[in-house]
């Protein structure tokens, strides 16, 4: 490191890994697009699959995979509002609260597939619900209920002091100033982090494995205790377990830019909400 | 009256969801460890200590964890040696020399990466990196350690980017303005002042990306190909703890000593995250404090 020029080479080799990442990123994405475009039509987003997932669309994962997400984030959002409700305005330093802190710390850490074990022992099996939209849920609940606490916790903790001591100087409540003064101007963020969360449920694959994903089911689910299929699933079967990898080659690439238009897009809201609440709301 | 009595129900609400958190930790820690406690009264843990896992056989069934354990931890290692240099790189260049605009740009794309689904990551690993590494170094199958290495990888980048950006950029101005003072070039400034003062926020991101890493299930099975052998190659085909529950849980009986010995790799997978995440935190504090 002593001469300009290692020192350039250094610069230069760092610039260089930088961008081959983008690189990667860009040429995952590209390549599905490319590759999934030409296959997806109307017909491919609104019918049952045919013959094993060999032929016709994938509408039953499509539909498993929002339902999916529209119950966890049923059961999370609740909860994990609650608890950030809890930590940011009424928790005091304590052995209660360090150990909420590092059991929300444990949880983000657990393996996806361990959810997937602990859905199976609990839900499907302990409760009986059997594999189910309802055991998936609730496990893909228990996986994104960090996220949530975290972002929403944030969220909260962004609003001024202020507000919440002139609410109280007028004589309100504590939870009335939270409901009329520090929420509304919170939820924002809240919702934010709450539909990341809402991504990675319909992004996951190894929890719903083990609790509620069917193979191949070509109808579409009527209750909550219904098995659904999904499409992070179906993909896998189709690449890996379809007995002419080669030949839906094409609907595997579909599925995937699906998949990932709606990963993506879910996301992609997200963050133009955070900047549309960041430009409006400003201390 | 009535708003007093209220304003503590609404406490009582809030802090009983609060708790649940703490009750899912519980519960995971229980309905994992029940079937694997019934494991250890039956065949014994003894026998998950074995190096052959054959959990189908007409002969005599065996459940040694070894071939997975070595599989993950072969897998582990590699997608660290990649993601270390290439995170750190990363991180360095967008907070030290990118522009602005750059690395505006450079930083929220990079951490899209990290919202691909893992099964769309492994799919482009099974069309375009496995008859990559097939080809370049004329192995009889491209389904290998490295290929799950590097799709692990491209998983952990955005985490380690992301979190050490943060640390290195929170360093404060006054140490890099003393060190040019002093003389030292740019790039002097940044390896032996900033990186260092950044040090522990940079271990806790590399981490909490292995933590990601040994965690990860679907893109590692889809391109691992999955034989249980113990080996210290990166060019053998291997077979990791979460492959392993992904790829039987599904045929297993309810019950049967095959199911169980599942969750004990369970087990095995949460307690070592668990043990990652608990040094990552202490790392973390450092930094935040320091």
């Amino acid at each position: 490191m002593r001469t300009v020029a290692s020192q350039n080479i250094i610069a230069w080799l760092i610039r260089v890994m930088t961008y081959l990442i983008v690189f990667v990123i860009a040429s995952i994405i590209i390549k599905i697009i490319w590759n999934g475009l030409p296959v997806i039509n109307w017909e491919f987003l609104t019918t049952m699959p045919k013959r094993g997932g060999s032929e016709g669309g994938i509408l039953p994962a499509i539909v498993g995979t929002m339902s999916l997400a529209l119950g966890t984030i049923i059961v999370a959002l609740p909860l994990g509002m609650a608890t950030a409700i809890y930590l940011s305005e009424y928790a005091t330093a304590g052995r209660f609260t360090r150990t909420v802190r590092l059991a929300i710390v444990t949880l983000a850490g657990v393996p996806s597939i361990v959810f997937g074990l602990f859905g199976l022992g609990l839900f499907v099996i302990f409760l009986r619900f059997g594999a189910s939209i309802i055991a998936g849920c609730l496990t893909l609940a228990c996986m994104i209920l960090p996220i949530i606490i975290v972002s929403s916790e944030e969220a909260l903790r962004s609003v001024p002091k202020s507000l919440r001591e002139g609410s109280l100087a007028l004589g309100a409540t504590k939870w009335q100033t939270i409901y009329k003064n520090v929420l509304p101007y919170s939820m924002p963020g809240m919702l934010t982090g709450s539909i990341l969360g809402i991504g990675r449920a319909a992004g996951e694959t190894a929890p719903i494995l083990l609790t509620v994903a069917a193979f191949y089911l070509p109808r579409l689910p009527k209750s909550i205790f219904d098995q659904v299929m999904a499409l992070p699933y179906h993909l896998y079967v189709l690449a890996t377990q379809h007995p002419d990898i080669e030949k839906v080659r094409p609907l595997q690439y579909a599925t995937a830019l699906v998949l990932l238009a709606l990963v993506l897009g879910v996301n992609l809201v997200a963050i133009l909400f955070r900047i549309h609440i960041r430009k409006k709301y400003r201390w | 009256m009535k708003a007093a009595w209220k304003e503590k129900a609404i406490r009582l609400i809030l802090f009983a969801t609060a708790s649940t958190s703490i009750l899912i930790v519980i519960g995971i820690f229980v309905f994992v460890g029940k079937e694997a406690g019934q494991f250890a009264i039956k065949p014994g843990l003894k026998e998950l200590l074995g190096s052959r896992w054959m959990p189908v056989s007409f002969q005599k069934e065996s459940f040694g964890l070894l071939p997975l354990i070595t599989g993950s931890l072969l897998v582990t290692a590699l997608a660290t040696l990649i993601t270390i240099p290439f995170g750190i790189g990363a991180a360095v260049y967008i907070s030290e020399l990118a522009r602005p605009t750059e690395r505006e740009i450079l930083k929220p794309f990079i951490e899209v990466l990290a919202s691909i689904p893992s099964v769309v990551i492994g799919f482009f690993g099974l069309v375009v990196l496995v008859p990559l590494i097939k080809s370049s170094f004329g192995l009889s199958t491209g389904l290998t350690a490295l290929a799950g290495a590097v799709l692990l990888a491209l998983m952990a980048i955005p985490t380690v980017v992301s979190i050490s950006e943060d640390a290195i950029r929170s360093v404060p101005v006054s140490y890099k303005a003393a060190s040019l003072a002093l003389g030292a070039s740019k790039m002097e400034t940044i390896w032996k002042v900033t990186v260092p003062a950044a040090l522990p926020g940079i271990v806790a991101a590399i981490m909490l990306g292995i933590g990601r890493v040994i965690g990860e299930t679907m893109a590692v099975m889809m391109v691992t190909g999955n034989a249980a052998v113990i080996t210290a190659s990166p060019f053998d085909s291997v077979r990791t703890m979460t492959a392993t529950i992904a790829a039987e849980m599904g045929e297993v009986a309810f019950g049967s000593t095959h199911y169980r010995a599942l969750f004990c790799v369970g087990i095995v997978l949460l307690l070592a995250t668990f043990g990652l995440n608990i040094i990552a935190q202490k790392f973390l504090k450092k930094y935040r404090m320091g």
